[in-house]
This record gives C-alpha cells, structure tokens and sequence, in this order.
C-alpha cells in the first residue's frame, strides 16, 4: 500500500520533470514540420517551387494542419484565397 | 518561543487558507465550473496545450516560481523582528499571493489561454501593454543584478560552493545531451548529478585547496586589489564579470541544452533544501532567539518596507506570468486552478516561512541577533549569509556538519539563483526584441544585440552602487526597488481580475483590497524613498535609485489612475470573455 502510493508520487514526480522535456520535443518537431509545410507551399510566399501542383494535391489531406499553421505564423486569415479554411 | 511551534501554526493558517477561503472564491466568486472546457482541450496542440494532471501541473508551477527570492526577502525583512514578517508572509498568502496566482490563472484559461500581458492589451488598451512591457523589462534588470550581487556574495563569503556550482554546469550539459540526442530518461541521470554535486561539496568543504577564495588569493581583506579597488571589491568585481559572461553564452544557448537540465538538477535541490530546512527544524527544535520586534529599527521604518521587502513569498507578480503563461494552457479541468494556482502559492509561503525560521533561530542571543541585525543596510547585505548559516544550523539536526551543510545551502541558493539569471535575461531579450519591433528599431530584435543590452545593463547597474565593501558590493541597494517592481506587476494583474469580475457582475472585493493595500505600499515607500531619501535634496542622495524609483513611481501612479478610471466606468462589454 505504502510502497504503491511511494511509486504513483515517483512516477508523478517524473512527469513533472519530463513536462518541459516533452514540450520542447513537441516544439522542436512542430518547427519542423512547418519548415516542411512552408517548402511544400513556398509558391505562397513568392518562391517559385517546380512541384507545386502536384504538393496542391496534398491540400484535402493537409487543409487542418493548414489553418493551424498560418494561425501559427501570426497570419489571421489563409493567405491564399484559393486555401479556405477559414 | 519555540520554533516549531511558529512554523506550525504557520502551516495551520494556510492549511485553513486552502481548505476554506479559497473553497470561497473558487465556488462564490469565480464559480469554476467542472464541465468548462478548458484551453487545453480546445486548443490541444500537444506542444503548448496539453491537458497535465493536477498534481504534476502543480509540481511544474512550484518549481517554476519558487527561487532564491521566498528566501532573500525574508531574510533581509526580520530586521524589524520575526513577528512583523511572519504575519506578512501568512497573511499575504493567504490573502493576497493565493488570490493573484489563483486568478491569474482562471482569468487566463476563461481567455483562451492567453498571458496577462495581452489581457492588460485587450482589458486596458495598447498603452497597457507597453507599461507592462517596461514594468517587467525593469523587474528582470533588477532580478539581474540583484542575483548577479547574491551569487557573487556567496561566492566570496563560502568559496567551498564555488567549484559545486561550476560543476553542475558540464553536469547538466551532459543531461541535456543524454536526455535530448540519446533519449535517456532523466530521473536518473539528474540524481548522478545532483550526488556528483554534492559529493564535491562535501570535499571542497573539507580541503581548502578546493575553495576558490578570491579574496584569500589576493592576501585577505585588507590587501590591495586590482585596478587599485580593495579586495573585496575586486573579488566582486570579477565574480560579476563571470557571471555576466556565463549568463551571456547561457541564455543564447538553446533551452535544452543547459537551463532545462539545470531545471531538472534544481527541482530535486528544491526538495533537499525544504527537507533539510523543515526535518532539521523538527530534529533540532529550536528556540526563537530574534526579537519579536524590534524597537531599535528606527532607520527605516517596517511600514511600509516590509510590505515591499517580502515579495516574493508573500505576493508577487511574477507569478501571474507563469499562471497566465504556462499553466493555463495545461489545466484538465477548470476546477483544478484552485489546487495549482492557490497552492503554488503556499508552496512559495512555506518556503519563506523556513527561510524566516532558519534566520530567527540562527543566534545565540537576541543580543548577537542585533549585533548583526544592527541597521537596514546591514540586514540587506547580511541577510542571507544569516539564511545559509542558519539553515546549515537546522541541518546539523539531520547529522549533517555545519560546514558541509553550509555549501550544500549555499549551492542550493545559487543554483536557484544562476538559473534565474539565465532566464530573466532571456526573458529580457524577448521584451527588448519586442520594445524593438514596437518601436521600429529592427536591430533590437536580433539575439545577441539584444543579449548585449540586457548583459551590459544589468552589469552596469550591479556595480555602480557602492556598498560597505565598495565597488560591486551595494547590488543589495536595489532590492527594495524589485520588490516595488513586482508588487506593481501583481497589482496589474490583480487589476485585470478585478475589471474581469466587475464585467460579469461578481463580487471584486477579493481582488481589489489586495490591490489597493499593495498599491498603497508601494506608492508610499517610493515617495518616502525616492523623495526623502535618494533625490538631491534627500538624506542619502542617489541619482541611480532615485531614477529608477522616480520610473517606478510614475508607472505605479499611472496604474492607479487607470483602475479608477476603468473601474468607475460602466462599461460592461464583454470583450471576449467567455462565460
């Protein structure tokens, strides 16, 4: 009983340690991913991107992420009128 | 009076504290509602908002806020007796921190999850933000410099901590390195360190090879040092520069590679310190030596000082910052902002009750307490070498001899504090970078422009004021002006919980009484010291703090007129609140 509630308060103080650990995983792959995300729609921002129709198709599957992502950049609404997702 | 007996009822009152004033404003006033969803599920990221567990949130939110400040305020703030600062720091918390923190974080999660700054921006208007902006930027420069002078202090008055401290920097790379690029978990790892700390402390506690005391190199107290400045000064001239080229190379380096892990290290040294500080109270029992009060403190009066000088540990605004900008996005359920915000609070007051426990019991006699006690100055540059050998003192309960426990205090106090310094100038950074952008400076915003500034304006203000010891030595003169610095950042806060409780029709009294009496404070001590004491014309001139205090002065008048006013207008409109 002692031993059980022992290792909870073990296990919950390893969480606490972890947490920022974790966030900064988190963050550091977030970064990533809009790094790609930025390369695939880079014809957005003006650079020209030899691939683009064919990483548009990627759009149905993306467009959650999508918002996500310009919310992220500091960008209220889509930048791209022919990307409405909001 | 028997020490345990103080530090019981201490503990009583803010049992009572949790168990029914908060009980009240959680349910009567802020009325949480357990089915609210919270930032954290409607925004779930995984990185910023992510639904955490009450008590491992909470043990995030204490180790986040509690540092060497619960302990440096209190230290300094027995000066006028034990009683006086005792019922602040019950009292505040109770009262006053509990409130803050805990509604600070309501406040923030009922708004998306956002800072108080951007709550000030949205409550108040945009001048708001930039006044909070230049409150907090003055709040870290003073965080600065003030730490910078503690960890240089304690470097000269116990150098068997200095090689410890050193150490735990190499230590805590190689836990980031293990933790980040080779995915060790890292309870353990940061348990080796932590004994590889402490194993050195106890050696270099033990051979004075090991010690490094500057002022011993240079021939003791009253030899000749460089640059034809004392000893002493020298030694806190170079301990300064030291730190500030640490600091500097710390705060550009990417989080996880040395603060996070010096986090890591810290949290268990945050249990070690309160564990020796509450079992060797409870081994030793102790008798209370220092005065109840002290009649003699006639040189600057407790009121309204004390309520400045304990900040941190009674109330304090940086807090909010971590409420509003942390936790918020991770609570589960809105209910649980009673537990993390009102109890992270009374986890800083436990904290300052021991560091007043550990400084009341240190003496022999009353007498050898005002001998040391003798004056404010005395007790703001003493004050925490009386924490640390007192706290060494309640350790020898637990077996421990008093010079080994005295380096492991001293490190324990350090490292709190080197980590401070670390990210008050990255919070610095950002606010410059901000300030810049603000202000169409672009140059500002990049890091180590922005890095230079922060190092080289917190370097400067260390030194400029002249201590007993001369150069370097008076960092401890600016102690009262954080304290007002952060009491106002507590009183916007309480201010913006106010305005929120106001708009929904609730009772603001909670909030409001704490933010007029810290106001209060806070505008008095500023006109007494700022006019009286540092102006031209006052008793002790100095164009430095009367600077900054005549700043501090203007924003806390400034924040006043701005309450009445948004608080006597009807304006009801909900902007973006949600309820």
């Amino acid at each position: 009983m002692m031993l059980d509630k022992m290792k909870t308060l073990i296990a919950y103080y390893e969480e606490v340690l972890s947490m920022p650990h974790r966030q900064e995983i988190a963050r550091e792959l977030r970064d990533e991913d809009d790094l790609f995300l930025l390369l695939l729609y880079s014809e957005m921002i003006g650079i020209p991107n030899p691939v683009y129709y064919y990483t548009l198709e990627l759009y149905p599957y993306m467009i959650e992420k999508f918002h996500d992502w310009h919310l992220r950049m500091g960008m209220e609404k889509s930048p791209l009128a022919g990307m409405r997702c909001c | 009076m028997n020490a345990i007996a103080i530090a019981a009822i201490g503990l009583f009152i803010f049992i009572l504290g949790y168990r029914f004033y908060s009980k009240f404003v959680a349910e009567k006033i802020f009325r949480l509602d357990p089915n609210y969803v919270t930032p954290a599920h409607r925004f779930k990221d995984g990185v910023d908002f992510v639904p955490t567990n009450k008590f491992v949130l909470w043990g995030h939110h204490f180790t986040s806020v509690a540092g060497a400040a619960p302990i440096l305020g209190p230290a300094i703030a027995v000066y006028w007796g034990w009683l006086p600062a005792f019922i602040w720091v019950v009292l505040g918390t109770v009262f006053a921190a509990g409130v803050h923190d805990f509604g600070t974080l309501v406040l923030s999660v009922r708004n998306k999850g956002q800072s108080v700054g951007t709550l000030a921006n949205k409550l108040i208007g945009q001048r708001a933000k930039i006044l909070f902006l230049f409150i907090i930027l003055i709040l870290v420069l003073m965080l600065n410099a003030v730490f910078a002078w503690v960890i240089a202090n304690l470097f000269i008055t116990n150098p068997s901590s200095v090689l410890p401290v050193f150490i735990q920097i190499p230590l805590a790379l190689w836990i980031g390195h293990a933790v980040y690029k080779k995915n060790v978990k890292m309870l353990v790892p940061s348990i080796i360190a932590l004994a590889i700390m402490y194993f050195v402390a106890i050696v270099s506690a033990k051979v004075e090879f090991l010690q490094i005391d500057l002022v011993r190199y240079m021939g003791g107290e009253d030899a000749a040092g460089l640059f034809g400045l004392g000893a002493v000064s020298t030694a806190f001239f170079i301990w300064i520069m030291v730190l500030m080229v640490y600091v500097y190379i710390a705060s550009t380096l990417p989080v996880w590679k040395l603060l996070q892990p010096r986090d890591f290290i810290n949290s268990h040294q945050l249990i070690v310190g309160l564990a020796i500080l509450y079992l060797g109270l409870l081994f030793t029992n102790p008798e209370i030596t220092a005065p109840i009060t002290n009649p003699g403190a006639d040189d600057v009066s407790w009121f309204p000082l004390l309520f400045i000088t304990i900040a941190c540990g009674a109330i304090s605004g940086f807090h909010g910052l971590v409420s509003s900008g942390t936790s918020s996005k991770q609570l589960d359920k809105e209910t649980d902002a009673r537990f993390v915000g009102y109890s992270g609070a009374i986890g800083e007051g436990v904290l300052a009750l021991a560091a007043i426990i550990a400084v009341v019991t240190l003496f022999p006699s009353k007498e050898d307490f005002l001998a040391t006690y003798s004056s404010f100055g005395a007790a703001n540059a003493d004050g925490l070498g009386s924490f640390v050998a007192g706290a060494s003192q309640l350790a020898t309960g637990l077996g421990l001899p008093s010079d080994i426990a005295a380096t492991i205090v001293s490190i324990i106090v350090v490292s709190f504090a080197a980590t401070t310094l670390d990210s008050a100038v990255r919070l610095m950074r950002y606010i410059i970078a901000e300030l810049g952008v603000e202000y169409k400076v672009p140059a500002l915003a990049k890091t180590h422009v922005a890095t230079t500034i922060a190092v080289t304006s917190s370097a400067a203000l260390v030194l400029i004021p002249e201590g007993p010891n001369g150069f370097g030595s008076g960092g401890y003169l600016l102690w009262p002006l954080f304290g007002t610095a952060n009491q106002l950042l507590a009183g916007i806060s309480l201010l913006l919980i106010s305005i929120w409780l106001k708009r929904l029709g609730r009772n603001y009294m909670i909030t409001i009484i704490p933010m007029i009496f810290l106001l209060f404070m806070t505008l008095y001590a500023m006109i007494q010291q700022v006019i009286f004491q540092w102006s031209w014309w006052g008793s002790e001139s100095n164009t430095l703090l009367f600077v900054f205090g005549a700043i501090i002065m203007g924003f806390a008048i400034w924040i006043i007129l701005t309450a009445i006013s948004v608080l006597r207008s009807n304006d009801d409109t909900k902007i973006d609140l949600e309820d």
